[in-house]
């Protein structure tokens, strides 16, 4: 975001989030919303994470849970099919972790640095005692 | 419209805290989130009564406390709506936070403050310690010195506030008691001629605004912050100012009564005079007046605007005074006096030689009597009589025990 001077932005602690009007916004996926540059949706609000969900769709019903508790908006999901999850937003909390219904859980945490591959050729067996 | 309209008489009997109330229903205020404090509480009970009754189409609020009223009128705000409360005191201290955030969030709120002394000890009576401890808020505030004005300065301040060159909240001050609790008779408008006289609210940035989504409050660290904050002062300098003169004309069209930045009273030829706010600009007036039948040109002059301040307009109408007294009715808790320190700062560049001495007068709704006035006035004349401050720069009015002064 260009830093304006003191006489050269709207008043207000106040931010737009899409530049002009929109229409139908909720029936607009994200990745085609006009968001503006002062939308976190643009930026990487994620850098303070420490521990990050990895998924494994290996073992995902697509009961959409993660979806429905993420308090940041950050699991993707496209046609009620679970396909990601946003790294610039998400804080790492684990919340998709403790929901996710699966046996074994089809999202995991991980330190930040753990290759995504590594983790998910390592991903925990079955649980016979929880079944 | 969807309300009833309020057959008023031309003259009404009306104390200042209802003569603000009945401004909030004329304004049709949309959101009052009020908790009740001594001596404020009937002007929001009052605007309840309305919105009860079916004279206001606006919803009341009850909160807990006065930081969540201020944080519902600032959602309000936020949201789109005329807002306004009111408050007093410890109430205003708890608001106080929140204040500051209003008014860099640029919301026109208006705030009906009862001037009230601030505890310890615990006091219900009127003094200027809450008006002076958030003059650094961001606030326009005005000083009503009767119920009339009140009345008519509420109005005039959603106008001011909600401009959108300004969209900055305002504080009404009305002294505790002495005005909130004293009836007077009361000129108002016509329900039709003070709501066109405010007009409709017109949103700006507002959150019901669904095809254009913004978020307010946002944080800035030490990159965006200054400009903030240099932006809101650079508009209560020179934006406020000629908003508030073009209000007081349009009123005075409406209604012949006249308002002034600052109100001078025998000014043009005076050699002494006091500066004070609130009800004592009456009793200052009256003692002026008897002042001349000994000989002595006094003249008042009373701050109808505080904040922005009237840097210029003080130092020119205080240019050819010789002797000035400012009278602050707060604790200056070891400095000079609010009044002292701002006229010194506004003559203190000018070709002046005018003598100024700060009194300290009035806490917790201690009386300033005539005879109070008549000593001061003579004191002045002394000083300008003998061309330098006889007495101390600070001295206190009213207090008993040995007499107190300082500087």
């Amino acid at each position: 975001m260009a830093k304006k001077g003191w006489d050269e932005f709207e008043i207000g602690a106040m931010l737009r989030t899409f530049d002009g009007k929109i229409d139908n916004i909720a029936a607009t996926r994200q990745e085609n919303r006009n968001y503006s540059d002062n939308s976190s949706y643009t930026a990487s609000v994620a850098d303070w994470r420490l521990i990050k969900p990895v998924f494994n769709k290996d073992y995902c019903i697509d009961c959409q849970f993660c979806w429905i508790y993420c308090p940041d908006v950050s699991i993707i999901s496209r046609d009620q099919k679970l396909i990601g999850v946003d790294m610039d937003h998400c804080k790492g909390c684990g919340i998709c972790v403790e929901v996710c219904p699966t046996n074994p859980k089809s999202l995991l945490m991980f330190p930040e640095q753990t290759d995504e591959e590594s983790a998910i050729a390592n991903w925990p067996k079955k649980d016979d005692k929880e079944a | 419209m969807a309300f009833e309209k309020m057959e008023l008489r031309e003259v009404e009997v009306w104390d200042g805290n209802f003569a603000a109330a009945q401004a909030l229903r004329q304004a049709q205020v949309d959101v009052v989130a009020a908790y009740p404090i001594t001596p404020s509480t009937p002007i929001v009970e009052g605007y309840a009564q309305f919105t009860a009754d079916g004279y206001v189409e606006g919803e009341f609020v009850m909160v807990e406390s006065e930081h969540a009223a201020m944080s519902a009128c600032i959602g309000a705000a936020a949201a789109g709506g005329r807002v306004a409360t009111a408050t007093s005191s410890q109430g205003l201290a708890l608001m106080s936070e929140t204040l500051y955030q209003a008014s860099g969030m640029r919301l026109p709120i208006v705030l009906n403050l009862v001037n009230r002394a601030l505890a310890a000890p615990l006091n219900v009576n009127g003094d200027h310690s809450d008006m002076y401890m958030v003059r650094d808020s961001g606030w326009i505030q005005f000083d009503a010195f009767c119920p009339q004005e009140a009345y008519d300065l509420n109005l005039i301040a959603f106008k001011v506030s909600e401009d959108h060159d300004v969209r900055l909240p305002a504080i009404v001050n009305q002294d505790g008691f002495m005005t909130s609790h004293t009836a007077q008779g009361v000129k108002p408008l016509s329900d039709d001629a003070a709501y066109a006289f405010v007009g409709e609210y017109k949103p700006m940035n507002d959150m019901l605004d669904f095809e254009h989504p913004v978020t307010h409050g946002v944080q800035t660290e030490e990159d965006w912050h200054f400009e903030h904050k240099a932006r809101q002062h650079n508009d209560l300098m020179t934006k406020v100012t000629p908003k508030i003169e073009a209000a007081f004309t349009e009123f005075e069209k409406l209604t012949g009564r006249k308002y002034n930045i600052i109100e001078k009273y025998d000014m043009d030829d005076a050699d002494v005079c006091v500066v004070c706010l609130g009800t004592s600009v009456e009793t200052a007036r009256e003692v002026a007046k008897e002042m001349r039948a000994d000989g002595i040109k006094a003249g008042v002059i009373g701050l109808r605007v505080i904040r922005p301040y009237p840097f210029f307009a003080i130092a020119d109408a205080l240019k050819n005074i010789k002797a000035i007294a400012t009278l602050d009715r707060s604790s200056p808790n070891g400095a000079a006096g609010m009044l002292f320190n701002e006229i010194a700062g506004s003559l203190f560049n000018t070709d002046t030689k005018a003598l100024l001495s700060g009194y300290i007068y009035g806490l917790g709704g201690r009386d300033l009597t005539k005879a109070h006035l008549v000593a001061l006035f003579k004191e002045l004349q002394a000083n300008a009589d003998a061309g330098k401050v006889l007495t101390p720069l600070q001295q206190f009015i009213g207090v008993r025990g040995p007499k107190l002064a300082f500087l």
